[in-house]
């Protein structure tokens, strides 16, 4: 049940701000809303039609397809985008030393995906973690490296926690 | 030729080490800009229009409709082409923008500026184009008849070349043979095409920055488009989002300079994925034909073999793509006799190019399908065959061509035989996830045979051909900071990683920075053919050696000594006549050097009417074995593992070797199981990554991987280029272990002969009644 004012003019909140968005048109992603308006280029566009997983976000803490979301509905929502992370989150540092980073073009929406699977689910095995994430299309680590860097993050949580 | 001396050096960050790529927490946080992410004040959008036909005439274009659309600012056609009308890598015969002919379903014919993405769509849809249909060539045989009328003023013949040596008419006591084809692939780079043009405030020129593989090979290419010199266009390199050789090509270059001139405003086009499946060349199909000659005991006498490439409407590089395949029809092994015959053609599909591992790949997969059939005829099993032919350094090639590289495929053979095998689960404790069907819980476990296959390659590195192949880099020392430039692009494959550790160790200094990638300084030649760690990894050290030969200079000079007496151990400078150290962060205090250096590999030379010449640089070796898990009944296939043993001369950073490995496979993989551009009648009917499938996560395996390290003479720092070879052998490997599951299944089945495997070459054994 969305609150649809005017789909042209309306407010979204992204990584705790609201911000304004005039002139849109009315069938705009929020994955365009966030770009080309926001300027959030963080998520990424590589398929636009939810195959690839590079424009994930968090809508009300869910995980979802950024392209998949029509932004005029997104108005009562909260979206945190991988700039609301805050950077240096251990999933993110996992990600860099562990080799889960070449091109780096799928690894924002990766992150996302990451980070959610581990919010969900804090200590899952290898055939989940590979489930979790294969809505993530990465073109060049073949994947090894980033089911190391989540295992990584798992190991690193498990010892702070003991 | 290196200097391997300096080679164990402690200094933090050197070579063989793995520092962090300097990009990665910019990319892990979203900051890192990609060339689609660039945006500018004032800033409009380009859009292209392009053919529906795969081969007509245009006899009109109207623009009028669409420029009256409000918001729209120009829109050229080829008349609009101030300079050269056509591009090309190899030979100029694509047009920027089709003028008198369509030649494929997605060629170029014009290009919209407008205020946004929405106003340039409707005005692309706007522009009224009268077409003349005519006849379209899609078969690449028909193509290379003399009696089929001509698609280009070229020819259809791209190229014929042939490959022949030793006694053509030797017959083996076993002889095997077999057709095999190759479908077309797409590199499927996730980060879009994409380029910002920005015209230079007085008009005479303009800065383009662009996601590419090799920025002076645009720069010449647009700027005689644009009939401007070079040193009115500068190229930058955009965030490059991936490329696996669809961005050796020009794509959308010429056209956003074009528009950026025309309206001067700052113009940024970018592609959606089903343009990008036109927008770029893709891996050729292939249709082959082999037959090998063996002795009783399994000892290759000849190779016969026929080779058609079906290059698409234009060139591109499928020359150099089909003279990889029929000087590497034999693989690995020695042969002495050899009658191999190859040819590029054009037709009316998608033009084809480079893409990973370009022609060995289609005749790898040929050559590892023959060698199990061989292995099968002399009752070998598939490693002894391998064994028994391996290529040693110092052999000669079908082309003549000794192999002076190091060529370890005896120790790859041996290293594969003594891989622990993984263990399969027992059907009551398998969870479905690791079945065949996956999360779709489709296949009973009863249904699942295990396969075991092997895969083993030789691949070419660096060009070919007498190519004058060279790459620039300059070192500058200054402030205790070393500082490195150089146009060698960045695509995701880590040469911003390595540049600075190969300065490290070879100055002693830790603080290195890198100056922007830019046609500001010479050409590095293009990201490709396994060659930037070799080629500009050689221009980065030897600028990095001349600094520092400079600063043995002077410290000799102030001490009143010869600079031979100095050598660099860790971050010390170190006096080998008195053993004084001294750290080299304080010797360079107040030092200023700045080094340019163009690297060269040796000259190769063209190859003659038969095909003999030392026309390659040198070569790298890498076998794989894949296990598989084949529900016989279904067809589906789900890869258990795939363990590799590759040559890499020196893992300079063993981190990114492991990436290149593992991600080359997960492509070789795709090849074997899933990914194929299906066209009918030129037209794309999987243009999306709906229909185009790429392995995800869980379709990966995990990939163990041993490196041969064995420093190459003739290599800078003894590293061979690891790009390619995991994409090339894993393909034959997981269909060779598909074909054992199936063997195993049925005592024999139909030999596998096509990639991407259909579940129906599966599933149809058992409905011919084999399985019972």
């Amino acid at each position: 049940m969305t609150n649809i004012h005017d789909e042209r003019h309306f407010e979204l909140t992204v990584n705790g701000e609201r911000h304004e968005v005039v002139d849109v048109y009315p069938g705009e992603s929020l994955l365009t809303v966030l770009r080309d308006r926001l300027g959030l280029t963080g998520a990424k566009g590589a398929c636009e039609e939810g195959e690839c997983g590079s424009c994930s976000v968090l809508l009300d803490g869910n995980l979802v397809c950024s392209c998949l979301v029509l932004a005029a509905s997104a108005t009562q929502s909260s979206v945190v985008t991988v700039e609301g992370l805050g950077g240096a989150t251990d999933v993110q540092t996992a990600f860099v030393e562990c080799g889960a980073i070449q091109c780096g073009f799928c690894t924002p929406g990766l992150i996302m995906a990451a980070t959610n699977l581990l919010e969900r689910s804090p200590e899952p095995q290898t055939d989940e973690i590979r489930e979790a994430l294969a809505g993530n299309l990465c073109r060049c680590t073949g994947y090894g490296r980033i089911v190391e860097a989540v295992q990584t993050v798992i190991a690193q949580r498990g010892q702070g926690a003991s | 030729m290196s200097d391997l001396g300096i080679r164990e050096s402690s200094v933090t960050g050197g070579l063989g080490q793995s520092p962090l790529r300097p990009d990665g927490i910019a990319k892990s946080e979203g900051a890192y800009e990609f060339s689609s992410d660039l945006s500018a004040d004032n800033m409009l959008i380009g859009k292209t229009l392009r053919s529906p036909h795969q081969h007509a005439r245009i006899v009109s274009i109207n623009t009028a409709p669409a420029l009256a659309i409000s918001g729209v600012h120009r829109i050229i056609t080829a008349e609009d082409v101030p300079g050269k009308p056509t591009y090309g890598l190899i030979s100029s015969d694509q047009p920027v923008f089709a003028a008198d002919v369509v030649r494929y379903i997605g060629e170029p014919i014009a290009a919209v500026v407008a205020d946004d993405e929405e106003i340039c769509a409707r005005a692309v849809d706007a522009i009224e184009v009268t077409y003349e249909v005519l006849p379209a060539l899609a078969d690449a045989r028909l193509a290379k008849d003399p009696n089929t009328p001509s698609i280009h003023p070229d020819g259809n013949v791209i190229r014929e070349q042939n490959v022949i040596t030793g006694d053509v008419s030797v017959i083996g006591d076993v002889v095997v043979e077999e057709h095999y084809s190759i479908g077309m692939q797409d590199q499927a780079f996730l980060g879009l095409e994409s380029a910002l043009a920005i015209p230079d405030e007085d008009g005479a020129g303009v800065e383009c920055h662009v996601a590419t593989q090799w920025l002076h090979e645009d720069l010449g290419q647009v700027a005689a488009c644009l009939d401007l010199p070079e040193s009115a266009v500068r190229l930058v390199l955009g965030g490059v989002g991936g490329a696996f050789g669809g961005r050796e090509d020009l794509s959308l270059q010429v056209h956003v300079c074009l528009l950026a001139l025309a309206t001067g405003r700052p113009v940024k086009m970018h592609y959606s994925r089903s343009e990008s499946f036109l927008g770029h060349v893709h891996r050729h199909p292939a249709e082959i034909w082999m037959r090998h000659h063996a002795t009783s005991e399994g000892i290759l006498v000849k190779i016969e073999a026929e080779f058609v490439f079906d290059g698409g409407a234009y060139a591109s590089t499928s020359s150099a793509v089909l003279v990889n395949a029929v000087t590497h029809a034999q693989g690995p092994y020695r042969c002495e006799h050899a009658d191999v015959k190859g040819i590029a053609v054009r037709t009316n599909n998608l033009p084809c190019g480079a893409m990973r591992g370009f022609g060995v790949v289609q005749a790898c997969f040929a050559h590892e399908r023959q060698m199990d059939l061989l292995a099968q005829a002399c009752g070998l099993d598939p490693l002894e065959i391998r064994r028994r032919n391996a290529m040693s350094t110092g052999d000669r090639l079908i082309t003549g061509q000794v192999v002076e590289s190091v060529a370890p495929v005896s120790e790859i053979i041996e290293g594969l035989s003594r891989m622990p095998f993984p263990q399969r689960a027992g059907a009551a404790e398998e969870h479905p996830y690791e079945l065949p069907g996956g999360a779709g819980n489709t296949t009973r476990p009863d249904d699942v045979v295990r396969g075991i296959g092997y895969g083993l390659s030789i691949k070419n590195l660096m060009y070919s051909e007498a190519f004058d192949d060279y790459s620039t880099a300059r070192c500058q020392l200054r402030d205790g900071i070393v500082t490195l430039k150089f146009a060698t692009a960045e695509v995701g494959q880590g040469f911003i990683t390595i540049a600075p550790q190969i300065a490290r160790s070879t100055l002693g200094l830790e603080e290195v920075e890198l100056d922007v990638i830019d046609t500001n300084v010479g050409s590095a030649g293009s990201t490709s053919a396994s060659r930037q760690t070799w080629m500009s990894g050689g221009a980065v050290e030897a600028a990095c050696l001349r600094v520092r030969e400079l600063v043995y200079q002077h410290v000799a000079t102030a001490e009143g000594t010869d600079p031979l007496v100095y050598t660099i151990d860790g971050t010390e400078l170190v006096n080998t006549n008195t053993g004084d150290r001294r750290p080299m962060a304080d010797v360079v205090i107040g030092l200023e050097f700045d080094e340019e250096v163009e690297y060269r590999h040796r000259p190769t030379v063209p190859l003659d009417e038969n095909g003999q010449g030392d026309c390659h640089t040198a070569f790298a070796f890498v076998g794989h074995r894949a296990v598989v898990d084949v529900d016989i009944e279904l067809g589906l296939v789900r890869v258990v593992e795939i363990s590799t043993v590759q040559d890499v001369g020196r893992a300079l950073n063993p981190l990114s070797v492991t990436g290149q490995i593992e991600g080359g496979i997960a492509q070789g993989l795709g090849l074997a199981l899933m990914e194929e551009i299906i066209q009918r009648d030129g037209r794309i009917m999987n243009p999306s990554f709906t229909d185009y499938l790429i392995p995800t996560i869980a379709d990966m395996p995990p990939v163990v991987a041993e490196l041969i390290e064995i420093p190459d003479p003739q290599a800078p720092m003894g590293a061979k280029g690891v790009g390619e070879p995991p994409t090339i052998s894993s393909t034959p490997a997981v269909i060779a272990a598909i074909q054992d599951a199936m063997n195993t299944a049925y005592g024999s089945a139909p030999h596998l002969r096509r990639v991407p495997l259909q579940p129906s070459d599966v599933a149809k054994t058992v409905n011919a009644g084999l399985g019972d």
